[in-house]
């Protein structure tokens, strides 16, 4: 697939050193990104990014080295530099020798496109965002607006010494486009079009994401919030359309059954988890709507992938069934480290950072509600979209999260706009109350693209995709009047 | 490796047309990141990043990309050759870019504090033996970091240091925890032992029952380390000319209304620390501090080379995102904080901060680590983790009772993409209220 790669993994093969095991994953980014901002063309950004990450594993040890220089002589210093921090772990590691994965898996897999990022040439993409520009600059409001189109495409090859070989590439695409309307001391800000909702395949993913045909109305809206109430404050109903469930997913569910958070790994930065090995296969997690997987299989999806970066391959789970937490976000190290069966989410986000635990493509599965029907049976509540402010604890169960957009909900109806929406609640009592879970009709497949965690940091693609969800009982509010 | 950048660069100017300008901006690191848990060594790396953005230029057109190195210059020039064609084809298609600034003025400069580095085996098994049978987790992130800039009209900037940041924690149970840091560009053993020895004493602290705290508004000293969380969010988007002019900026209500904090906070930029490099990527070179808030009211923003063009106004930033920050101090003395405090909340940590109202720079955000209720200047009980919801005008205006005198230098220990050169200068401060929500 990628040919300088696969020379660079034979040549190694002849070169590799002796030692008990080793892994070799090569990776080629490119990536080009166009912006138009207030009509104005902004710089054209161009990345390419190659580099190799060599993990040596002797006797109870293991390290590893990660280099740009893939020349023989650049990996043979890599080898020796990772055999070196294997032989300090062996004395003082943490994990024993048939805690590390031995892959051997051969396969390839490749994100399907139907239009090409080169399909289409650079200056009709140029005018695609300029006629974005000049539908989200709607009136004097809009104060600043901007279009954005990004494409990148990531090819690896994953090899080991016990004959191991996996080629993926995978192609993503990045729309969006934001609107920022003020009045005074008010701003207002809407985003949309793929915003934060980045996915694998070519331009024919843009029609999908409503980009760039959601721009007008995106500059509607933060108008209207201008002048919009604020968002009432009480104990109430809340419908979550599918851009706030990602964030709702992926920082009370995700994050929190990570196998390595559970493990203590991430106790200095990211932080623990309130959920204990124990919990698995018994502990109720939400109410009996509730279904959770980990499903690599929508090739749409942003961590929608065949193997992961410790050569394991991905399968669809269910991490949450009726309710129940079954298993836990752990890859295959994790797995041994702990005796429990868990995904293949071991994931490297860039070439020169190791594979851990993330949580890949987690969502929250359709149930047989309409958006409408959902609405209708609720008296009073708020219905919010898009997320823009996210907080957790460190054990990732008091949350409070906002959103840029809110609609009052009374005797069944969707009514106005309401601005500054935010609600709170703790993770291990907020799913339970999951009252309505929407249809395959509102289901959407969106992800996040900045999901940090690690040290050292690593920042990841991860997908999420879920229906809209109504949910009982929830502390809502709005900003300071 | 200076020498590699500069022969780079001399290579890549000589094949530049008549009319064409380059820019080069260089960054790169020679890195092990060693990472613990349960102080056994969890993961050990090493990593060798070489990264370098070009912006070509003709006129008022120009193309960027940014490639990672290997660090050897055939192999490099070959594909830099490359990028530099595809460049051109590319600015041959784009428009004229009115907001594009760089330096023309031939500024050089040269930074060298790279001589010793530390060895990175010997220092992790000296923390590992430092901490015994603690429960230690952390990350221990050891290297040389380097910066250069060159252009075509001459001139060269260089930055290298070597550098260590062992950032960790010591857990008691659960979620109770002491943190620490030792950071800096020497490793001396007994420092890092007497660091981890005064950990014993707040952990035995953490061993008392914990009190929870019920929601409402209480009397609350922030350690240096949580100011340094709260400073970061008025950062983001706070000083920066772009977010003033598109009222974005968090800090609205002082440029647009005149609300103002309280006099005793000042606040600068202080780009004369030298952590990180004094030149920007397009060759400008940065001044010696940029006052943000003098006396509790805004005074001047970051701006850098593309919003200087964009708004009319100078650079004075790589990015409109600070990289160091400096909080005077006030006038009350660390070692009585407790007896200032009297009955409240002693905080050593925020976590996770983020706004509820970004228009009023509400913020809200958890507390964690060590973190004690006090009665009568004495501490009482660890407290559980709590969420805290309260604007910047309140906690560093109308209920900002004091800044301490004594500051503390926190050296960022992120590691996102590379080794952070961020660092902050803050003061701990006391406050009549902080609300507490959850």
């Amino acid at each position: 697939m990628n040919e300088y790669l696969n020379d660079v993994a034979r040549q190694f093969s002849s070169i590799a050193p002796n030692v008990d095991f080793w892994t070799l994953r090569l990776t080629a980014e490119t990536s080009e990104a166009l912006s138009v901002r207030q009509g104005v063309m902004q710089p054209v950004y161009n990345h390419v990014a190659r580099g190799a990450l060599l993990t040596v594993v002797s006797g109870d040890g293991c390290g590893y080295a990660a280099t740009s220089d893939m020349s023989p002589a650049g990996l043979k210093q890599a080898a020796r530099l990772a055999g070196q921090w294997a032989q300090q772990c062996s004395v003082l590691g943490l994990l024993k020798a048939r805690d590390y994965p031995r892959p051997q898996a051969r396969a390839c897999y490749e994100t399907p496109v139907t239009q090409h990022w080169n399909d289409m040439l650079l200056d009709e993409k140029v005018a695609l965002l300029q006629d974005a520009n000049r539908a989200l600059k709607i009136n004097d409001s809009i104060v600043d607006w901007s279009a954005y189109l990004g494409y990148s495409c990531d090819d690896s090859v994953f090899t080991s010494s016990a004959g191991a070989h996996i080629e993926q590439r995978f192609h993503y695409i990045h729309p969006s486009l934001s609107a920022v309307a003020n009045q005074g001391s008010q701003t207002q800000y809407r985003s949309g079009g793929g915003h934060n909702s980045s996915r694998q395949g070519g331009l024919e993913q843009l029609r999908l994401l409503d980009f760039p045909d959601a721009a007008t109305k995106l500059a509607e809206e933060a108008v209207a919030l201008l002048s919009a109430d604020e968002c009432p404050q009480g104990v109430m109903d809340l419908v979550l359309a599918p851009s706030q469930m990602v964030l709702q997913i992926h920082e009370s569910i995700g994050h929190p059954l990570e196998l390595d958070r559970i493990l203590g790994d991430e106790r200095n930065y990211a932080g623990t988890s309130f959920v204990t090995e124990d919990m698995f296969g018994s502990y109720r997690y939400g109410s009996e709507l509730l279904n959770v997987t980990y499903d690599p299989g929508h090739s749409d999806q942003l961590a929608s992938y065949a193997y992961d970066d410790e050569g394991t391959r991905a399968e669809r789970e269910y991490i949450i069934r009726s309710g129940i937490l079954e298993r836990p976000l752990g890859g295959a190290t994790s797995q041994a480290r702990t005796g429990m069966q868990g995904v293949a989410n071991a994931r490297q986000a860039v070439w020169y950072r190791p594979p851990i635990d993330r949580m890949a493509n987690l969502n929250v599965e359709p149930g047989d509600s309409s958006l409408d029907d959902m609405i209708a049976n609720i008296e009073h509540g708020v219905y919010m979209e898009t997320n823009r402010s996210w907080s957790i604890d460190d054990s990732r169960n008091k949350f409070q999260f906002g959103c840029e957009l809110g609609r009052v909900i009374e005797n069944g109806e969707l009514r106005g706009l309401v601005r500054n929406p935010n609600y709170r609640g703790i993770s291990a009592t907020f799913w339970r109350n999951l009252a309505t879970v929407g249809n395959s009709d509102s289901f959407k497949v969106q992800g996040v693209t900045n999901c940090g965690k690690g040290e050292p940091n690593q920042s990841i693609y991860v997908g999420h995709a879920s229906p809209a969800c109504h949910f009982r009982d929830v502390d809502v509010f709005g900003g300071t009047v | 490796m200076q020498d590699y950048f500069y022969a780079l660069a001399d290579a890549m100017f000589s094949k530049l047309g008549g009319d064409e300008q380059l820019l080069l901006d260089f960054s790169g690191e020679d890195s092990d990141f060693v990472r613990l848990n349960h102080n056994r060594i969890r993961q050990a790396g090493y990593v060798a990043q070489r990264r370098l953005s070009l912006d070509l230029i003709e006129g008022q057109r120009h193309a960027e990309a940014s490639i990672e190195l290997a660090g050897d210059l055939e192999q490099d020039l070959a594909q830099l050759g490359v990028t530099l064609t595809q460049l051109r084809e590319q600015r041959a298609l784009l428009p004229e870019d009115p907001y594009l600034n760089y330096a023309t003025e031939i500024n050089a400069s040269e930074y060298h504090h790279d001589n010793t580095v530390i060895d990175s085996h010997q220092a992790v098994e000296q923390l590992i033996q430092a901490a015994g049978d603690m429960d230690l987790v952390g990350i221990f992130a050891n290297g040389i970091q380097y910066a250069g800039f060159a252009n075509s009209m001459g001139q060269r900037n260089w930055h290298s240091s070597a550098s260590c940041n062992f950032d960790w924690s010591c857990y008691l149970a659960k979620d109770r925890a002491v943190k620490n840091n030792y950071a800096g560009f020497d490793w001396q053993p007994v420092r890092l032992a007497e660091k981890i020895d005064s950990m014993q004493h707040q952990l035995e602290m953490l061993a008392r029952p914990s009190k929870t705290i019920e929601p409402g508004s209480y009397r609350a000293y922030l350690a240096p380390s949580a100011v340094s969380e709260i400073i970061n969010m008025m950062s983001w988007g706070g000083f920066g000319l772009k977010s003033h002019r598109t009222k974005t900026t968090p800090l609205l209500q002082m440029v647009e209304q005149g609300r103002n904090l309280d006099d005793s906070v000042s606040l600068r930029e202080y780009h004369g620390r030298g952590l990180a490099p004094i030149f920007t990527g397009s060759g400008f070179i940065k001044p010696d501090h940029v006052q943000l808030i003098s006396n509790g009211h805004y005074q001047d923003c970051l701006v850098n080379s593309r919003s200087a063009r964009e708004y009319a106004a100078t650079t004075n930033a790589d990015y409109e995102f600070p990289g160091a920050l400096d909080l005077e101090g006030g006038e009350l003395h660390s070692e009585g904080v407790l007896k200032e405090l009297d009955t409240g909340l002693y905080i050593n940590n925020l976590w996770y901060l983020n706004f509820s109202d970004r228009n009023s720079c509400q913020l809200t955000g958890m507390t964690r680590f060590a973190c004690f209720w006090v009665e009568h200047g004495e501490i009482q009980a660890p407290v559980n983790v709590m969420r805290f919801d309260d604007n910047i005008y309140n906690l560093l205006g109308t209920n900002l009772l004091g800044l301490t005198r004594e500051r503390e230098l926190i050296l960022d220990a992120s590691t996102y993409g590379q080794r952070s050169n961020r660092s902050m200068e803050l003061p701990g401060i006391l406050v009549k209220d902080l609300r507490l929500t959850l």
